[in-house]
């Protein structure tokens, strides 16, 4: 039986180049929409990303604030919302991930890959949604933080760029949570790894307390490790009298290279999912 | 480009081609090979069922047919579009339903289906006007606008359906479609995609269930262990089993090798004994009412008492018994993919006693 032989297909001109990159940006934002209905529909996901960080910004100004001594003007609570912010951003990171290991485990990124929409899309418009998800939730630590007394001190674009920076920061986490949840792709391991590397990352820095309480050999970590710069910095920023630069400079550093090594291999474990 | 096409064939040939054609397709995952070297062929406008246990290679073939796989060897082509030369193309001519449905349970159906339209670069007006559309064609108005989790199974795949035809695919994809419906959820599931066929949709199906591959598919090709072990219709699949299936339960365990040889003179092959739940079954051909009466009596004589002696209609693990020597739900792993048996040769019809420790 002669088989068909096609060397190249029908002839098809795909659609150019400019299309496609519309449709890129276009399916970019279908999945953000789906993504975001999604999350308002689900009360957990509420619940972690607006009532969780609001418990713990009452606990730690009323709770355990007054056991905790710093040198900073203003209080504890002037020092406790820069790092409840960035912890804040940090662990929405676990949505990302979560995510992404329910839809492989479902098959959603299975149908969605069978489409003829823009692979980039379902990545991109997760990423979009996260961090809208976390713009939200900033807004909203910041918003009770006013109301338990804290203040920027240091003027609105220095506040802005707190924000600005505090976002980035936890898209850089979401990118490392997009690879672990599509390298790792079970929903419950997702979750317990979550805890292994994101816990200790946010705790032991500057975020809750002042690094110089922490033993020594604790130290040592804590203030070498990327959140502890951009805490530093985000803190510096919000309150005004803290010098700046050095962690500013720092945090972009870093930033920079978590988004160089863990953008591309979210892209890579996404391209290999199955 | 019309000119490359090899053989000289005139182009016609090439658009009547079939809808879906692989050839030598193989996959392996580390030492596991999922396929070895499969051939298929659908024509246009028909239903292939692709029949086999679990961890047969069933999904993996639907994986590269639909563009989520390279194959490591063989060429998969559908509608004229090479799936690893032009992977696009073939996502604009295909639907896939999984077996999990993947639509998003905290949307609802509409919605679903809109933003699946948005994916297919429908407008929003057209991308609005296709969602009603399938959800009348689907028999899901009245549920049209409820988040998806309070749909019945039935519901969800038959939404999980209707979401792979938002694009008005040519060739459409069934992943074990119907795997863990109710009977009824099953039939409904049928008369859609009987009405698909109508419309002269190309349909690949696999399932685990020769009734229904029986009931939709115009041809069959059964997959053990990444081989296409035996390919034709229902009927001629089933002739290869020869008619009825008598079997039975052994309760007292020491008793079943008297049971075998007391009914070995009725069946037209060997009986099979299944040492797991002492289950034994054997091939009687035409003549099933009287191989009953006679299995009663010779059991009887023997001695033996036996739990739920009946006929029964071949199933598709007769089929394998018959074409394998190793029933559909053995030694098929959890999670689809089982250790490769290098040694399966494609015989047919030996009978095999105890399950796993067969010298072959």
């Amino acid at each position: 039986m002669t088989a068909i032989a096609v060397q190249a297909g029908l002839p098809e001109t795909g659609p150019s180049p400019l299309i496609r990159a519309r449709w890129a940006v276009s399916d970019t934002l279908t999945i953000t929409r789906r993504n975001l209905i999604v999350w308002y529909r689900v009360p957990t996901y509420i619940f972690f990303s607006v009532i969780q960080p609001m418990i713990f910004v009452l606990m730690f100004r009323y709770v355990f604030g007054g056991a905790i001594p710093v040198s900073n003007r203003g209080g504890y609570v002037q020092f406790l919302l820069p790092g409840i912010i960035g912890q804040t951003a940090a662990f929405a990171s676990f949505g990302t991930a979560i995510a992404l290991a329910q839809e492989l485990q479902k098959g959603v990124i299975d149908r969605l890959r069978s489409m003829p929409m823009a692979r980039s899309a379902v990545l991109a418009g997760r990423l979009v949604a996260d961090t809208v998800r976390m713009l939200i939730t900033i807004l909203i630590i910041v918003a009770v933080g006013y109301a338990v007394g804290f203040r920027f001190t240091n003027g609105v674009v220095p506040a802005v760029a707190m924000i600005v920076l505090a976002t980035v920061f936890g898209l850089a986490i979401c990118c490392i949570a997009a690879f672990t949840g599509l390298a790792i792709g079970d929903e419950e391991s997702v979750q317990a790894f979550g805890m292994i590397w994101l816990f200790p990352l946010t705790f032991v820095s500057s975020a809750f307390v002042p690094i110089s309480t922490m033993p020594g050999w604790l130290q040592a970590f804590a203030n070498n490790q990327p959140v502890t710069y951009v805490i530093n910095a985000m803190r510096a920023l919000a309150l005004g009298h803290i010098p700046v630069t050095a962690n500013l400079l720092k945090s972009i550093v870093s930033l920079a290279a978590i988004f160089a090594v863990f953008a591309p291999l979210a892209v890579r474990a996404y391209k290999r999912a199955s | 480009m019309l000119g490359v096409i090899r053989g000289g064939m005139p182009l016609s040939q090439v658009i009547d081609g079939p809808a879906i054609l692989a050839e030598g397709l193989a996959k392996s995952f580390g030492e596991v090979r999922a396929l070895r070297g499969i051939d298929l062929a659908v024509p246009r406008g028909t239903v292939l069922g692709v029949l086999g246990p679990n961890g047969a290679g069933k999904t993996t073939a639907v994986r590269i047919l639909t563009t989520l796989l390279l194959p490591d060897d063989g060429r998969a082509v559908i509608e004229g579009h090479d799936v690893r030369r032009n992977p696009a193309a073939v996502r604009r001519a295909i639907g896939l339903a999984g077996q999990s449905a993947a639509i998003q349970e905290e949307l609802t159906g509409r919605e679903n289906l809109e933003i699946v339209g948005r994916l297919y670069h429908l407008s929003w007006p057209d991308a609005r006007a296709r969602a009603t559309e399938l959800l009348e064609q689907f028999d899901l108005v009245d549920a049209a606008d409820r988040q998806a989790k309070t749909y019945s199974g039935g519901m969800q795949r038959r939404l999980d359906l209707a979401a792979s035809l938002v694009g008005r695919p040519k060739v459409l994809f069934l992943d074990e479609p119907t795997t863990g419906l109710d009977p009824r959820s099953r039939l409904g599931m049928w008369d859609v995609i009987r009405s698909l066929v109508a419309d002269g949709t190309t349909i690949m199906l696999t399932t685990q269930y020769l009734d229904e591959a029986d009931e939709l598919a115009d041809s069959i090709v059964v997959i053990d262990h990444g081989l296409v072990i035996a390919r034709g219709t229902a009927e001629e699949l089933k002739s290869q089993i020869g008619g009825d299936v008598l079997e039975f339960v052994v309760p007292e365990r020491a008793r079943t090798n008297d049971a075998v040889t007391a009914i070995k003179p009725l069946g037209e092959g060997e009986p099979h004994l299944d040492s797991d739940t002492g289950m034994v079954s054997v091939g009687v051909g035409s003549h099933g009412s009287d191989a009953l009466i006679e299995a009663v009596r010779s059991l009887d004589a023997a001695g033996v008492v036996t739990h739920g002696l009946a006929l029964r209609r071949p199933s598709l693990d007769d089929v394998f018994l018959a074409l394998t020597g190793h029933s559909a739900e053995e030694d098929g792993e959890p999670g689809g993919r089982r250790r490769g048996r290098r040694t399966g040769k494609p015989a047919g019809g030996e009978p095999v006693k105890g399950r796993r420790g067969r010298a072959s």
